[in-house]
């Protein structure tokens, strides 16, 4: 069933504030492979001009992402998520994220389309510090695939 | 903002060093774990194949974070990415074995822009299939 064209423009209360740990960035760029010593080392980070550790450009999903849970699966909308793929994903950085940001989300709805049974979502996510500076906006979207006749 | 890359160096069609970046099961597991995305299809090939999909597939998020390594390597200052997106065209196959998968990235400058910018286009491909379309950063040169 088509999604409720009603819901574009919609936005969700912000979230309370995810803490950005050293640690957790270290994680991540482990993960990921990058021994970019920006993401681990103060002092590296310091040298490129930075307080703190930074987090490579990716690592903020993790937190929009969450944040986007509020309408992935707010009920009046009815996404099936068990046939939801990612479409697309862009962030535009204001500043990059840093050990002991402490990050609010605020989703929006964007878009909401069908296209071949598919539904499309697409979602924005202004990302503030504790200071209301903006810091990063990530806009992501989801597809969930038309159900297989049966 | 510390770009190791000066603007008046580079010109449209300049080319970033290409890496390529290898896949296995474990590596996903990490990424699920650090990412907090414990999606059953990038760990579970029962669950995987069960809902469609040939195997296991990396996140699409994991192959982005690789592909932008082109460019924080080059640049040198990662918080030189001002801007960053992707399409997700194909999945990143992982099979169970001793090699995974790999994912090959190239990069190029594609456009000057204002203020000491430039727009890279990045192109990503595993096992033959382009995997990232319309893969674009801005980045802020020196």
């Amino acid at each position: 069933m088509a999604l409720d064209q009603s819901f574009v423009g919609r936005a969700y209360p912000p979230t309370a504030p995810y803490e950005v740990g050293r640690e957790k960035i270290r994680e991540f760029a482990e993960a990921v492979g990058d021994t970019n010593p920006a993401y681990t080392d103060p002092e590296a980070a310091k040298a490129l001009g930075h307080s703190d550790v930074i987090a490579p450009p990716t690592f903020v999903f993790a937190i929009t992402f969450k944040a986007a849970g509020q309408v992935v699966q707010d009920p009046q909308l009815g996404l099936d998520y068990s046939r939801v793929v990612h479409g697309d994903q862009k962030f535009a950085y204001k500043r990059p994220v840093r050990a002991g940001d402490r990050l609010s989300v605020t989703s929006t709805i964007e878009a909401v389309r069908s296209m071949a049974g598919n539904d499309i979502l697409d979602i924005r996510g202004d990302v503030h510090d504790e200071s209301g500076e903006h810091v990063v906006t990530a806009w992501t979207k989801l597809v969930a695939r038309a159900a297989e006749e049966a | 903002m510390a770009a190791k890359i000066s603007y008046a160096d580079v010109e449209v069609g300049t080319e970033l060093p290409a890496q390529s970046f290898p896949v296995t099961r474990d590596t996903l597991v990490r990424y699920a774990g650090a990412s907090g995305d414990f999606n059953p299809i990038h760990w579970n090939e029962k669950f995987a194949t069960e809902v469609g999909l040939p195997n296991v597939i990396a996140h699409g998020m994991f192959t982005m974070a690789e592909a932008i390594r082109v460019v924080t390597d080059w640049v040198g200052d990662p918080a030189a990415v001002v801007e960053y997106g992707v399409r997700f065209t194909k999945p990143v196959i992982v099979p169970n074995d001793d090699k995974g998968a790999l994912i090959e990235v190239g990069a190029k400058v594609a456009a000057l822009l204002d203020g000491n910018r430039v727009r890279v286009d990045l192109t990503a491909t595993s096992d033959g299939q382009k995997v990232l379309g319309m893969s674009r950063a801005v980045v802020q040169l020196a």
